[in-house]
């Protein structure tokens, strides 16, 4: 109930005195109210929750904990090859 | 999809994965508090996949479970009106009240619409100057702030024919409660991302110190729920009890101001029935005064009807983390998704219905996964 899905704002128009937005969820475009999130611009991308976005996906902040998760593999690598151990894959 | 396939990668997991298993010494309980949390998790099997000393359970986070019954008998009371065009999200139409579902009062000839967005309500309305559309406002904060919006909408473009029957619930009382009950298990939290988009984590600051849990801020993913699952085991191996933000692509400390502005404009905090649970208090959002003629509740005279809960179900303690849905002699029996008893079996994000879904009810649930 709670689910947000992140997609792609195309497009921003007026509609009945509500700023709304076109939103692209990897092809699927779906309008979404954009009152809550007046700094989004076309090209940002959004949360969405029935109809509303809720927040600014921080892509800062993505690719921050990605590389971070990429960096415990090396971590595991490094320590493997110091142990001549690894970890088993689930 | 970005922001998405990436957090459902094998190999990502996997490290994650490597990672706990490397941090954990002790057997600690954590719960994860929102029911997409919940549904993600038993989907993928994540609480099968972490080592054997974790146990994940299952939190109160799913807003069509714990709607209480009578708030269900009030809908049906009211979509069975000749006048009325009754709009829901479509999760809300097949959970039972004491006599059939929404689809069943459909069946016999209510007008009952599934919405995508409550906006699409006003639409209806002024589309249908005759009749009363009311639009069953459920929901955690996540949900808050788009119903909000439909009321203030509604009365900002003065449209008079539309009302609301507001149900909504807030997560920090839920898991105080959890965490003053005498029996509680929990040790820490898998924080609800979406909730949090909306309402920050500043008032989670407070349940963490004086409870001394850690909450790690948790999105829906695999990849995320790993993550945060990590979080929270450092924290507990190393004695912390802070709110810490794995979740940071979506979720900021202070959250989206614009959306709290709206939900304090339009609802006030109240007391509020958790189904399964009961009476917990001010865990929920109502109208506010100045939103009155919008109340559904007030307009229909339904405020009045009571109803008694099936005494066999345990969704009360599987809610509270204290059973597992596999604990219950009705679970997959007596009470399946097509016949449910209670609150954690009547939306595919209860717990119950997840571990049905996915074949739980087939096979001796954790001896066979973690062989």
């Amino acid at each position: 109930m709670c689910l947000a899905i992140p997609g792609k704002i195309t497009d921003i128009q007026e509609s009945g005195g509500i700023r709304m937005a076109k939103v692209d969820f990897g092809g699927v475009i779906r309008q979404a109210c954009l009152e809550y999130l007046p700094e989004a611009a076309v090209g940002n991308y959004v949360m969405v929750h029935v109809g509303f976005a809720i927040s600014k996906v921080d892509e800062e902040e993505a690719a921050r904990t990605y590389h971070y998760l990429q960096e415990l593999d090396q971590l595991r690598e490094l320590q493997a090859a110091e142990t001549g151990g690894g970890d088993e894959i689930p | 999809m970005k922001y998405l396939d990436e957090y459902r990668d094998q190999r990502m997991a996997a490290r994650i994965l490597g990672e706990i298993r490397r941090t954990v010494t002790k057997p600690w309980v954590i719960m994860e508090v929102c029911g997409g949390q919940t549904h993600s998790i038993v989907k993928y099997g994540l609480d099968y996949l972490v080592p054997e000393p974790i146990e994940l359970v299952h939190g109160p986070g799913c807003p069509v479970c714990v709607t209480p019954l009578e708030m269900i008998d009030r809908a049906h009371a009211i979509a069975r009106r000749p006048d009325v065009i009754f709009c829901s999200f479509g999760d809300m139409l097949r959970v039972p009240g004491s006599r059939g579902d929404l689809f069943q009062c459909r069946a016999e000839g209510a007008d009952i619409r599934i919405v995508y967005s409550p906006l699409e309500c006003l639409k209806i309305a002024r589309a249908n100057p005759g009749k009363k559309v009311v639009f069953f406002a459920i929901g955690f904060e996540t949900t808050a702030p788009a119903n909000a919006m439909a009321v203030w909408q509604a009365q900002t473009q003065c449209i008079r024919n539309f009302s609301a029957l507001v149900s909504h619930v807030r997560v920090p009382p839920s898991i105080t409660s959890i965490l003053q009950s005498p029996a509680n298990r929990v040790q820490a939290f898998l924080g609800p991302g979406h909730v949090c988009a909306v309402m920050g984590y500043r008032e989670y600051e407070p349940i963490a110190a004086r409870y001394r849990v850690p909450i790690a801020i948790t999105g829906f993913e695999p990849v995320d729920l790993l993550e945060g699952t990590l979080a929270a085991v450092r924290q507990l191996e190393q004695g912390r009890y802070e709110v810490e933000n794995p979740y940071a692509r979506a979720v900021t400390r202070d959250g989206n101001i614009e959306a709290q502005k709206m939900i304090s404009r339009v609802f006030q905090i109240c007391d509020r029935s958790w189904r399964g649970i009961g009476i917990i208090p001010k865990s929920g959002y109502r109208l506010s005064y100045e939103f009155r003629d919008y109340d559904a509740e007030r307009i229909f005279e339904v405020e009045s009807i009571r109803t008694q809960e099936p005494p066999v179900c345990i969704s009360g303690q599987v809610l509270k983390g204290l059973k597992k849905p596999n604990d219950c002699p009705a679970f997959g029996t007596q009470c399946t998704p097509q016949t449910p008893l209670g609150a954690t079996m009547v939306s595919a994000e209860g717990a119950c219905a997840a571990y049905y879904n996915y074949g739980r009810h087939l096979t001796p649930a954790n001896s066979m996964a973690r062989a």
